[in-house]
């Protein structure tokens, strides 16, 4: 049982509850084998309705489970080793973002990924995921160094935005995550970057120019919050989700807009039901996407990297021939 | 998002005699209250001191198209990308219909979108130059916006032209076109860094309020970075940041000042002189 239950999973956990009972009440007959064996199917039945017609606000709350795999989960299920890098040589050590070395199936690569923390302490020390500029210093820093040694970058995007604060605006929050965008436009590395619960805002961003982008299935990623964009188009932020179904922001959404170029299917449940099998999928688009990019010289990856972001927008355009144009 | 001031319209000489002075310093008529210093002031002072406050040297609201009057040599601006025209790819609708609510910012403002983007001289100097309004939609950034920005930058690389972009954006990052307009941030940072490789000069010139995510995006990249006084300018807005931490924000916060203080901009320059600055800088870096 997770120590989080989403309102709408109850109905998951009570049939759970229910089989349970069964299985210890029951005898081996063929008769209760076959009940048993009913209500599982029932189960996986439910549990696919459930989570095959989540709502945006629902999908928010899973990507907030308190039981969903963080960055750190991720180093220790999908890589062989992290050896964890600190510090901007600047001002601090933010640990909302972790940095470092890590082999992937043998591979050397640079991960980068906001940490929101497990219990309380973790949480306070990282502000919930909400990095603070040095964390974006940090993150540059060591992508710079991947550049420099030939390492693949990998960012996990996990973060309600960049922190709103005093400190945070003093040491340059909007500046830094303008120059974090500007210099992995043109770094001369693969990157890819997987959006692995809440992609917030320009603090998501900040980590954000891959060559290749995807979101976990049931992640999402959005311009505001849900609750941020009530408070200012409906005026009062508990119309969160009616913002929500607006902003548009799921995984199946920012396909179509070609925001995002995968999407990466979660166990039956959300991946905070199987850290094990969710890391296993991760691992496996890693592992073949940076095989794929491995291919492209490195004037190839910043081309690759410009092109995809330079067609991203939606417009109308008259034909009417301007003159001032030059081509 | 609330800091933006409506645009002045022009004098209303039928507005009589009588001095009408405005409850709240919204222009209006002969005279009006400056929100600076709280003096009443002739409007047609303020407008010749080019929407600054005689007295007290605040600096008001510049539409788009003043704007480009101010900075560019009289005539010299020919406009790019004019028939780009805002779009509602997600079908958005809050108290109001996206495509309603373009419409009326539209009619409003008489501009099609909340940027400006073409060639035109500063002192006989060709430049690229692009100004955000913030009166439309909060001087946000949507996809038009962003594509206009990308595609001035890249004219830039290709004709070699100084780059002069003048912010003004309390809303950042447009709501309306969700993460599409997020995305802008990241297409219009890498032109830029496209036109840094190329060696071309950016200067970023930040008005009030720069924010959110202009801030956090072009905004911020300039070679080299002005800002007219008393600018609001910042990453998350002060009612944010109060209700985040729970605290009263210290004077000044976020400021043009308090930028200069704390090292993210190179200059703080009045409108007066900001043609001139321009005009300076571009000699110091040409080629």
């Amino acid at each position: 049982m997770p120590d989080q239950v989403l309102d709408f999973e109850q109905p998951i956990f009570d049939l759970k509850d229910q089989i349970v009972e069964f299985e210890s009440a029951s005898d081996d007959s063929a008769g209760s084998t076959e009940k048993l064996r009913e209500m599982k199917r029932q189960l996986t039945e439910l549990t696919k309705t459930i989570y095959g017609n989540l709502t945006p606000w629902q999908t928010v709350k899973v990507a907030r489970h308190s039981d969903r795999p963080y960055t750190v989960d991720y180093l220790s299920l999908v890589f062989e080793e992290f050896v964890e890098l600190h510090g901007d040589k600047f001002f601090g050590d933010d640990r909302a973002v972790r940095a470092g070395f890590a082999k992937l199936d043998g591979i050397k690569v640079m991960v980068i990924g906001h940490q929101k923390g497990r219990n309380l302490k973790e949480r306070q020390e990282s502000y919930f995921g909400c990095a603070h500029p040095e964390g974006y210093r940090k993150a540059m820093l060591k992508m710079r160094m991947a550049e420099k040694y030939g390492l693949p970058v990998i960012c996990f995007i996990d973060t309600p935005g960049a922190y709103p604060g005093i400190g945070a605006e003093e040491r340059g929050q909007a500046q830094v995550i303008a120059e974090s965008m500007f210099e992995m436009s043109r770094l001369k590395t693969p990157i890819v970057c997987v959006v692995i619960g809440e992609g917030g805002s320009g603090g998501a961003l900040g980590i954000g120019v891959g060559n290749k982008v995807a979101m976990l299935e049931h992640s999402y990623y959005s311009v505001i919050s849900p609750e941020g964009c009530a408070g200012i188009l409906w005026k009062n932020g508990r119309h969160a989700e009616k913002a929500a179904d607006a902003l548009k922001f799921t995984a199946s959404y920012l396909k179509n807009f070609g925001v995002i170029d995968d999407v990466i299917e979660e166990p039956l449940g959300g991946a905070h039901c199987d850290h094990h099998s969710t890391a296993a999928r991760m691992k496996s688009y890693l592992v073949k996407t940076l095989k794929s990019l491995a291919e492209l010289s490195e004037e190839e990856l910043v081309r690759d990297r410009y092109e995809r972001f330079r067609k991203i927008g939606v417009f109308t355009e008259e034909a009417t021939i301007n003159p001032g144009t030059s081509d | 998002m609330s800091k933006v001031l409506p645009a002045p319209s022009e004098p209303s000489q039928s507005s009589g005699s009588k001095n009408k002075i405005r409850r709240k310093g919204i222009p209006e008529g002969l005279w009006l209250r400056c929100p600076g210093c709280n003096e009443a002031i002739f409007r047609k002072e303020m407008l010749r001191a080019l929407n600054t406050c005689p007295e007290c040297d605040h600096h008001f609201y510049v539409s788009a198209k003043d704007r480009i009057k101010q900075v560019l040599d009289d005539g010299t601006f020919v406009e790019w990308d004019s028939e780009l025209h805002p779009a509602d790819p997600l079908e958005f609708s809050d108290q109001k219909k996206y495509s309603d609510r373009i419409h009326s910012e539209q009619k409003r403002t008489g501009l099609r979108e909340a940027a400006l983007t073409g060639t035109g001289m500063v002192r006989a100097r060709r430049v690229a130059f692009g100004v955000t309004d913030s009166a439309f939609i909060m001087g946000s950034m949507g996809s038009v916006v962003g594509e206009k920005l990308t595609r001035l930058i890249e004219r830039a690389i290709e004709q070699n032209l100084p780059l002069i972009i003048v912010s003004g954006s309390g809303g950042g990052a447009r709501m309306h076109e969700g993460i599409l307009s997020l995305m802008q941030m990241a297409k219009v940072s890498a032109a830029l860094a496209k036109y840094d490789a190329a060696g071309g000069l950016f200067i970023s010139v930040l008005t009030n309020p720069t924010m959110g995510g202009v801030a956090a995006s072009f905004a911020s990249l300039g070679d080299l970075v002005f800002a007219e006084p008393k600018a609001l300018i910042g990453f998350a807005g002060p009612r944010t940041i109060k209700a985040t931490i729970g605290v009263e924000l210290p004077e000044g916060f976020q400021t043009s000042e308090f930028l200069l203080e704390h090292g993210y901009i190179d200059r703080i320059v009045t409108r007066e002189k900001l043609k001139s600055e321009i005009a300076r800088a571009i000699d110091y870096c040409g080629k």
